[in-house]
Formats: structure tokens, sequence, C-alpha cells
């Protein structure tokens, strides 16, 4: 379902994307298909000990390996400090780190922090050579005690993982060991006088487990350090200007010698903004002279990229008998991975945020442990800290006899409500998400029976908040001498967005969005783009669009007006046609302006660079259906319904895409999805058979309704897309194992033995 | 050490003969040998169909078959499922639905879903749904694909 | 990978040749989905082969005769060659259960039912199946051949009765006798592409509501597949009496010796060995009966 809305030609329909065609029939060119002449291969040596001292390494068995051409330890990368001794910072996607842990993350020196850590690389003739020189490197650890959740790491006995990290707390460096990086804390009124003046108070504590993006792609590059000191790579990533910024400060080379060329991206979701292979590749090929290509395995992906933290959260909310909620308190330890950096400020931000709440208290840990460093994953932070949230606002609605929808709209967060830390909101469409899931045909229907004996059904709601991101973006646009138009572009498409960037470029033309040719191009060839993440693509890029679209369409009126001989004030724009009015009536299409182009003044080309401030938040919402088998303790996935404002939608179907996209990894997350971690800190679940993401067969189709709150913040009213719909969807289907077994589930993943043990433990006979 | 070995196949309708090492799975010589990257490799185990090539009109994953074997087999990729000058009904269900985002699990689910359309011209829901549990996609969440399969099974039915 | 040479004998004779040479550490390979991983993930576990023999071109490993016998089916044959085939599944309705659920479609293409036994995974989901249904095989090699009951034939995660050199030709499964019927179950958290957390095999034949035999197996939940000895206690009970399914998902409990792991707890696993049995149970049941 959307909106109507006649004051739109492009906007709002649905052209086939402009790469459509390379993708479904195997042309486009991916990270991992691109090769080199005299290309080696490289391969990465990984800890296989969650914390252990590197006591020594010998390459010299692996050296004499026929057609090894190089090999490098974590001594090989630049030491990381100012000339003052100070550790630079780096920002990476949405989050932002140490140059110094950056670099022992890419290769550790000293010490192994977690199992897959890199710790020796080879390039050579090809990968099956490197991998076996790789098993020829003989190194000594001595293993230490791991620690791998934020709990056990907070512990005053646990061992510590980074020696030099001293807690942040409240803004203030404590001064001994710890593993806590950081404590933060939002206030807003008085809680404990909230808690003292609600009727109903409910508390509970929540642990999720860590879980992957799951992009079928894995992480890929090719670098090619020249003869000239350049140093060119070709990859898959998210953010080339982030990956090329990093890489050239890792390597301790000016920004701009790095030039990086974006492949086709397979799928991201937060966790292609990091450097993991790209330094390394750069230093092998430096020493051989020869471009050198890694590509990860599945388990590389799984042990040593960026998850998303698992957590302990801890939430207690009061509301009076009437359903007005007046305090809310969350302790949210999140686990960081072995270096700094967890989403949790992220988290606290969201927590209660759909909420009206007078009285609120979040603290915040950023907690390390012995396993890989996070990284972004769709609305970071969020997901985990809502399930906490909604799972307790559902169980108050329950409780005082109010429609959990209701009782949301009673106290949804609304223009000029303050969140945690005291901001006021502005401009959102909770309430319009709250009244589409209420009016919608599936919640207004009844729950359906089950067939069989042995299952119980059940539906729950939930809703999910994402403060998306804004940064910078540039395009370039430039008329072709028959009317169509390239587009230039920095951003990454991972979803359809060369479509909804260029659909936005040609309703300022007036043009049709077939008759603009995007393309995503490297880092030399176009202005700073910040990566395409933070549901921010199609808002900032397809905004400096549209102000690229615009200075080409002053260019344009100032040519004809050229032409004419007339002000070109005096000339107007409008669906593609070129007029002018006054003494001279004349008028001439965009197209026969652009066959005059080179004969009355040369090439005509626009540009557009943002850095936007107007950010739209967004809110969505999941009505889910369940079946459980109350012997196997299994939930079944029957009806779901996810409704979304995204401001505007530029091209309704990638709207749908990322709504059903993300709504189904929130259901992976709250059904299956973990890393089971044995004994000794090791991942067993390492694979794609026992890393669970859904399949085809596991899930129905996946209902949309976009709601439609125009962004006052953006030209034609965007707002992000891409990450708030995972939010609910694990609260949700909690509410609906609780509505069909009267249970409340405080884990995820809520998978068959989780829940079965719940059911037990509260002795429910079903 | 021991050699190389000499494969003759037919790869898309044409004759075709490659060199490769015993070890390499048919995926690798595809993709680094023949030159066809249109297959693709998500996880070498055999787990997300990625890497779905037809086999003798198999669908298997080529990076469970050793290069080898192919030798006399006739192999059928991404690359060869559009006629010579126009897209195939599965591919231009797959545009005309929205049916992929980042498009890396593509080609392994066209050549699933057309071997399926081979077999069953008029599928439910659910035979696409099994059909295609050993393809992952992390992207769309199945909905546009399950409905651009269906969609091209109606318009191949009519045509 | 390391290097690995290939050879694609054309008969028993050469494979068993090559299998045992004694210069080479040889192994054989049908669809190599479980093969291929391991060379490449662990190829320690399975002795760091530097051989694969493929014995997919050998004619005798690819047939499948299905006669008043029984049927004996080629340790080479696919897994869709024998749920497509009506008549097969007609009469081994478990049979079916068990090689539609293997991997994927993909997968089915390539994997072969002797080489799910041969690799004699605790979770193979053919193997409880194979041994609800008594079934036998046959093996070849340097000191000639030899037939072995298939409950007989894994020794522990990964091994087997299998002798250097010996190579598994075919598959017996006696006919199954009049109003009997058979079924597979395995439980996994998805519902496809996943591995078996329990795996039970039963297969039953009635008189009536009497059971005149019962064999039930358990995969997932011990060093190899488990036969429930104790599941023939229910042998002259009516099927109707909700003890009688009872009786035998708690011998199935008992017989199982599961760990702890990724996959599950032992108690969810003992669990899920009575639930399991009970509705297999029911299912041959109601295929003895003809529904």
């Amino acid at each position: 379902m959307t909106t109507k809305n006649n004051k739109f030609k492009v906007i709002g329909t649905r052209p086939i994307r402009h790469d459509g065609t390379d993708k479904v029939t195997g042309r486009a060119q991916y990270g991992a298909d691109f090769s080199m002449p005299r290309m080696l291969s490289g391969k990465i040596l990984r800890s296989p000990h969650a914390h252990a001292k590197i006591i020594s390494i010998d390459t010299s068995s692996a050296e004499k390996i026929h057609g090894v051409e190089a090999i490098i330890t974590g001594k090989d990368l630049p030491e990381t400090a100012n000339s003052d001794g100070e550790d630079r910072k780096v920002t990476l996607g949405e989050l932002s780190t140490d140059l110094k842990y950056l670099r022992e993350g890419i290769m550790a020196t000293e010490k192994a922090v977690f199992k897959g850590q890199p710790i020796a690389a080879v390039a050579a003739t090809n990968v099956h050579i490197a991998e076996e020189a790789c098993k020829a490197i003989k190194i000594s650890y001595e293993v230490l005690d791991a620690v791998i959740t934020a709990p056990e790491a907070m512990k005053a006995n646990a061992p510590i993982i980074q020696e030099d990290l001293r807690t942040t707390e409240l803004g203030e460096k404590l001064n001994s060991q710890t593993n806590i990086a950081e404590h933060l804390q939002d206030k807003l009124g008085d809680v404990d006088k909230g808690f003292d003046e609600s009727d109903i108070v409910i508390e509970r504590e929540f642990n999720t487990s860590t879980v992957h993006q799951g992009y079928i792609e894995p992480h890929n590059c090719v670098a090619h350090w020249r003869d000239d000191g350049r140093i060119h790579i070709w990859n898959t990533t998210q953010g080339p200007f982030n990956v090329r910024d990093a890489t050239a400060e890792v390597l301790n080379v000016s920004l701009s010698a790095v030039k990086l060329t974006p492949l086709e991206i397979g799928g991201g979701f937060g966790g292609k903004f990091e450097p993991y292979l790209e330094p390394v590749a750069a230093i092998l090929s430096k020493k051989t002279g020869r471009p050198v290509k890694i590509v990860m395995t599945r388990s590389e992906e799984l042990e040593a990229t960026g998850p998303t933290p698992g957590s302990n959260i801890r939430v207690k909310i009061g509301a009076t008998k009437e359903g007005k909620l007046v305090a809310a308190e969350a302790v949210l330890k999140y686990e960081a991975g072995a270096f700094p950096g967890s989403p949790v400020a992220a988290a606290a931000a969201c927590v209660f945020a759909p909420y009206n709440i007078p009285n609120q208290s979040v603290d915040g840990y950023d907690v390390l442990v012995n396993k890989t460093k996070t990284a972004a994953y769709r609305a970071p932070g969020a997901t985990n800290a809502e399930f906490a949230s909604e799972t307790i606002i559902d169980e108050l609605a329950h409780k005082l006899n109010i429609d959990p929808i209701e009782f949301r709209l009673m106290n949804a967060s609304n223009e000029g409500t303050r969140a945690t830390d005291g901001t006021k909101f502005h401009n959102i469409g909770l309430t319009e998400v709250l009244e589409a899931m209420k009016n919608d045909p599936h919640y207004k229907s009844d729950l359906s029976k089950p067939k069989t004996q042995n299952k119980i059904r059940g539906r729950g709601v939930a809703v999910g908040f994402w403060m998306n991101a804004g940064l910078q973006s540039s395009v370039n646009l430039a008329l072709n001498q028959d009317g169509t138009v390239n587009l230039t572009e920095g951003s990454p498409d991972i979803g359809g967005s060369r479509t909804s960037i260029s659909m936005q470029a040609a309703e300022v033309l007036g043009i049709k969005a077939e008759d603009v040719h995007p393309s995503v191009v490297d880092t030399d060839s176009i202005g700073y783009t910040f990566g395409t993440g933070g549901s921010r693509t199609t808002f900032a890029t397809g905004w400096a669009a549209y102000e690229a679209a615009k200075d080409l369409k002053n260019k344009m009126i100032e040519r004809a007006a050229l032409i004419w001989d007339v002000d070109s004030n005096l000339v107007s724009m409008n669906d593609g046609v070129l007029n002018t009015n006054g003494s001279k009536n004349k008028s001439m299409t965009f197209k026969e302006l652009a066959i005059e182009m080179n004969g009355s003044g040369g090439p005509i080309m626009g540009q557009g660079t943002v850095d936007p401030k107007g950010v739209g938040k967004s809110f969505a919402g999941l009505i889910v259906d369940i079946e459980l088998d109350t012997e196997t303790g299994k939930t079944q996935i029957l009806k779901v319904t996810c409704v979304q404002d995204c401001g505007k939608a530029i091209h309704p179907s990638y709207v749908e895409g990322q709504m059903q996209g993300g709504t189904v990894q929130g259901i992976g997350w709250a059904l299956n999805e973990e890393y089971y971690m044995d004994r000794n800190a090791k991942m067993s679940n390492n694979s794609l058979l026992d890393y669970r993401m859904p399949t085809s067969l596991d899930l129905p189709m996946i209902n949309t309704v976009i709601v439609e709150v125009p962004n006052e913040g953006h030209p034609f009213g965007v707002r992000g897309v891409g990450e708030v719909n995972i939010v609910a969807p694990p609260a949700a289907i909690a509410n609906a194992i609780s509505d069909a077994a009267k249970i409340r589930m405080e884990v995820l993943p809520m998978n068959p033995q989780a829940v079965l043990k719940t059911i037990n433990e509260n002795n429910r006979k079903l | 050490m021991s050699k190389k070995i000499h494969v003759k196949t037919t790869i898309n309708s044409e004759e075709v003969e490659f060199l490769c090492e015993p070890r390499q799975s048919l995926l690798e010589c595809l993709r680094d040998i023949v030159g066809l990257t249109g297959s693709k490799e998500g996880c070498n185990d055999g787990n997300c169909g990625a890497c779905t090539v037809n086999l003798d009109g198999r669908i298997v994953d080529s990076c469970l078959v050793f290069g080898v074997e192919v030798d006399g087999k006739e192999v059928n990729t991404i690359e060869g499922v559009a006629y010579k000058d126009e897209l195939h009904p599965i591919q231009k269900a797959f545009l005309e639905n929205a049916a992929l985002q980042c498009g890396i699990c593509t080609p392994g689910f066209i050549v699933a879903s057309k071997a399926l359309l081979e077999r069953n011209p008029n599928p439910t829901e659910k035979d696409v749904r099994f059909w295609l549990a050993g393809n992952l996609c992390r992207c769309t969440g199945y909905d546009k694909i399950v409905r651009a399969v269906l969609d091209a099974a109606e318009k191949m039915r009519v045509n | 990978m390391k290097w690995i040479d290939y050879a694609s004998p054309n008969s028993i004779k050469e494979a068993v040749a090559l299998l045992s040479n004694k210069n080479t550490v040889a192994r054989a390979m049908a669809g190599g989905t479980d093969l291929i991983v391991q060379l490449r993930a662990a190829p320690e576990r399975i002795g760091n082969p530097d051989v694969v023999v493929d014995i997919k071109n050998i004619p005798e490993l690819n047939e499948i005769n299905l006669d008043s016998k029984g049927l004996t089916l080629g340790s080479a044959v696919p897994m869709y060659k024998i749920y497509n085939n009506e008549s097969i599944t007609a009469s081994y309705p478990a049979l079916q259960d068990s090689t539609s659920l293997v991997g994927g479609i993909q997968i089915q293409g390539r994997a072969s039912v002797g080489g799910n036994l041969c690799n004699s995974a605790p979770s193979g989901d053919t193997i409880p199946t194979l041994i609800a249904l008594n079934a036998t095989c046959k093996v070849d090699g340097p000191n000639g051949s030899r037939d072995l009951k298939v409950e007989d034939f894994c020794t522990g995660p990964g091994k087997s009765v299998l002798e250097n050199g010996e190579i598994l030709i075919s598959i017996h499964i006696p006919a199954p006798s009049k109003g009997s019927g058979s079924s597979y179950l395995r439980f996994i958290p998805r519902n496809e592409m996943d591995i078996a957390v329990v795996g039970v095999g039963t297969s039953i034949s009635l008189d009536g509501d009497i059971v005149k035999s019962v064999k039930v197996a358990l995969a997932s939940v011990g060093p190899t597949p488990i036969l429930v000895s104790d599941a023939e206690k229910i042998i002259g009970k009516s099927i109707e009496d909700e003890d009688t399914l009872k009786i035998a998902g708690e011998a199935a409990k008992n017989a199982a010796t599961p760990i702890t792991d990724m996959r599950g707890t032992i108690e969810f696993r003992k669990h899920l060995c009575d639930v399991l049995t009970r509705r297999t149970l029911k299912i041959a049941t109601e295929r003895a009966r003809g529904n």
C-alpha cells in the first residue's frame, strides 16, 4: 500500500533497476570476480585460540614451499602512534575505533585476543599453495583464559583482554585495568519517583546471542601497490571512502595514495565497512610487486569479521493502572568483541524511544570479550535493546488488559516528546505506523486454528525505532547529446539504490528514470561519499542527486537563454521542456537542447554535494502469527505483516524489499541464529549449515505496508528505509510465543530448546 | 607432484577444454580457468547454493564437484540461461518483480528455478520454497523471489 | 586443499586395487558432498588422503534392482533417483522420507545412500531408516566380498567396518511384509538444510491393531546410529493404546546416549527421541494401513 501522490512523475513508480540485466545474467562483476595478470592469491593464518600470547612465529618451512612469494606477520604493519605518542582514531561505518586496535585486529603482534585473529599471511601462485604454506607456519602460543560474555568480563577477577584499556566512566578516564571500555548514562526526570508513582512495574533480565549479518558474498579484495607509490584496491565494500581512509591510516600513507574501486557488492548490512583484508593484501603486494587477491572463506567470515554483539539487558518499566507509562530503567551490557566499540550508545538511544515516558534512566556498558570485534548490523544495537523493552511493554499491556497496539498508541512518542537524552522528537510517524497496524486486515482477522495435535498458535506485535544517518554524499551529472544523463556517484548499490538515486535526478529534470545512466565509481572519480549504511543512501546520495539535477537544470536554463538570447530569468524548465515567455515565446525539449549542447557552448554538467542535517527518524512495526509445537518447542512463522514509515517511497518495490529482508533477518535472529561458543571460546557452528539463517521453506510471504509521513528534512520527504525493519521481529515473535504458550522468553535465539526449557520451567502443561 | 588433468566438456552448449588440478572444484574451474564468474562462491561447502549449476540435467553445488569430474559431461551455468538476444522469462520475472537486491545469490536462484520449471511448469508456492531451500538469500526474505518464480511459471505456461 | 590425485575406475576390481595401494592413502568418492567438504576443512579426520577414487563410473554401483526379494541399491545411486522412483517409495516410504531431506535439491543430485552410510556420521539421515528396514550391505575388497547388516556397519563417528581397500558395493533392503509401514523423521530447527538434532527411523508390521514386529533406530544421539532393541517390547500390544507408544518412546529415550553440543543438550535430545519415536510409529502405522 502506498499513498498516491500526483505531484511526482518518476518518484513512486517502479522502473527496472539499471544494473538488473547484468545481475540476472551473471555478467555483473563482484569483488571476487575481479582478477589481474600476474595476480597472486593471499591467505591469512589465524589464531586457533581465543586468548593467547604469541611466543614465536617460524615461517622458514613455509617459505620453502614452491609457489610461495611472500609471508608477512604483524610486525610488517606500520606503527600506529602519532609523533606525540597518542594513538589516532579512525571512523568506520557508524562506529569509531583507535588505530592501534584496528591494526591489531588486522594482524596481531604480541597476543591473540579472539579466535580467528590474523597472525600471518602468505601470497602464493594459487590459493591452495597459500593455504598449505599457512599450515606450514609454526607458531607457539601461551594460551590464556578467555572470557566471552559481558557480565563475566565485567567481573573483578576476569582475564584482562587489553592491558592498556581504562574505563571511560561517564566521560572521565578511570585508572585501573578493566574490560569495560565505557560506561555511559542518560537520565530524564526522576526515575525513582516514577516507579513510586507506578501501579504496576515489570522487570526482566534478557540475554541475547552474537549474530552475524550473513551476507552471501564473503569479503574479498585485490590490492596492487604500484611502482609509482599509489595503491589501487578493488573490493567489495559498503564504504569505499571509509575503507580507503582506514587502509591509508593503517598503511601510514596519505589518503589519496589509495585508490579504491568498489566492485558490485553481495550484501553488507553494516558488516562491510571494515578494512579486514585490504592492508594485508597491499603489504603482500608491496613485497612481491604483484597484485594480490584475498577472499575470505565462510568460517573466516563468521569467526573473524564483525558480527553484532551478544548482550545482557535488564529492563524495568512502570505504568499507572490507566495505562500511562511513567518510569523506565535499562542497564545495557554489550559485547564489543576484543576491542572497544559496541553499539551500546545507539542501543541506549533506542531502548525507550517509541514511548513518551517522563522518567527514564539508561546505563550502557561497552565491554570487551574474547570474540571477534563487533561491527554494525542493520540498526546496530537497537534490536537487542528493543527486544527487551518491547517484550515488557507487551506484558504490561496484557496485565492491564489493554490491547497491545492501543497501549502503544496511548504512550507513543509524538511531536515534541522528549527522548532519553532529553532531545525532542520532531516530525515522526510512530502513531501513523501504529494506526496502520491496528487497521490492517491481518490484525483485524482472527488467529487461525492449528490443524494438528500438539500445536498452538499465537499472535504478537512490536514496534522498533532507529535514528538513521545523514552524512556526506556527492553526485555528478553530465548531459549527453541524445538527451540522457550520466550520473556518477560513490554509493555502492546493495539493493537498487542506483535506481532510487537516478529517479530523484530524473524527477527534477523531467526525464525518465531510464534516461539516467548511473555509475558507482572509484574514489578518484567522485567527491567524498560516506558509505552505504545507516539507511542513508537514498536519503543523502539521493539528495545529492537532487542538488546535482537542480544545478544541471539551472545550467540548461542558462544555455537555453543563451541560445534564445534572453535573460535566463525568463526561461523555465518543467517536465523536461524549456520555455521562455515574454517577447520571444519559444520552447524546446530537454532532448533538443541536449542535441544543441556542444554547438552552443560545450558540455553541461551538474554537481551536487550534501551533508544533510534533516535526518528523518524511523519507526516500523510487525504483526506476526506463529505456531508452536508444544512437544519440540519449535516455532513456525505463519503470517507476517511489516509496517514502516519510509517518509516517501522513491521506488516502492525496493522499499518493500528492505522491509521484507530486514523482517526476515529479524526472524532469523529471533529463532535460530547464534554464535554457539564451546568451552574454549571457539565458535562451534562456523558454517552456513549450523549458523542457521532462514531458508525459503522456513517462511511465509512477508506482507508490507508502507506508511508515508514525509520527512520535512528531505526535498522529497525521504526517510531511510534500510534498517529499522529488523528491530521489531524478535520482540513480536516473543510476544506471539507468549500469546500461544503463556510464557515470557528472556533469551535470543528463541530456538526450540530454549522455548521448551522455558515451558518446562514455568510448569506449563500445554 | 602429479600433473594437471585435461578436461573436455560442454559448457552452455559449447565445447570447452581446460587443464586443471584435480583438487580444483568445478566452481574454481568455471571462475578461474574458464572465466565464467557468474556462478558465485558463498560458502564453499554446499550450504548456500550460490554456485548452483546444472550438470547433466541435475542442479548441483559446483563447489562440491571436482572439475575433473565433468569430463564428457554437460554443464549449464547462469551465463547460458538467456537466449542469444533475449532474457529468459525467469530472468525477466526477477527484474520485474524486483526479486534481487545485492544480486549475489541471483545466478544460483535462476539456475535452480529454471530446473524446477522444466520439471514442474505449474508449481505451488510450497513447491517453489521446497525446491529453493538449498539457495540462501539474505537480502529479500525470499518473498519477491518466490513471486518471480511463480510469475515466470505462469508466463511460460501461457507461451 | 592439499594436492590430491583423482582416479575414475570403471570396475570394482580396479577400484579395489586403487584403494588398497599401500603407497597412497585413497578414499572412495560417490557424490562427494561429504568427502569434498572434509578434504577442504579437516583432511586429517579422514586420514589425509592423497588419492580420490571416484566410483560413480562403475556400472554395478549405479544399479537399482527392485524385485520380489526386495530392493538392491548400488552404493553410488544418488538420492533423487530413489525418491523419484514411485515403486521404491511405495514400498519403502521411510527411504523416501530420508533421501528427500538430505541437504537441498543440489545435494540430492549427487549424494548417495551408500556414501551416507560410508561417511558414518552419527547424524546420517538414511542410516536409521536402513536399520529399521533390516537392510544389509555388500562389501568388496582385496580379501573378497562379504555381506553384513547395516546396523553393524558404523563403529564410531566417521568410522565403519570398512577395512583398507574395501568398498561398499550395494545395499539390500528386503521386501516389506504385508501390513507393514515405515517412517523417518528428524528434528531440525529449520525446515530443511540442517543436521538432525535427533533422527528416528521406524518400521512396523501389524496384524489388525496388534504389533507383529517393530524396529526403531536413532540418529544423532550416540557415536553411531543406535538400534532401539527395547522397542520390541511393544510387540503383541495394540498400537492404538497410548501406552504402547509411550513404551516405545521411553525405550528410545533410554537407548540414546547423546552429548550436549551446538545442536542440543542431552536432555533435549533424549526428550526428542521419545517424541519422534511416537510420531514415526503413528506415521508408519498409517502407512501400514495403506492410508
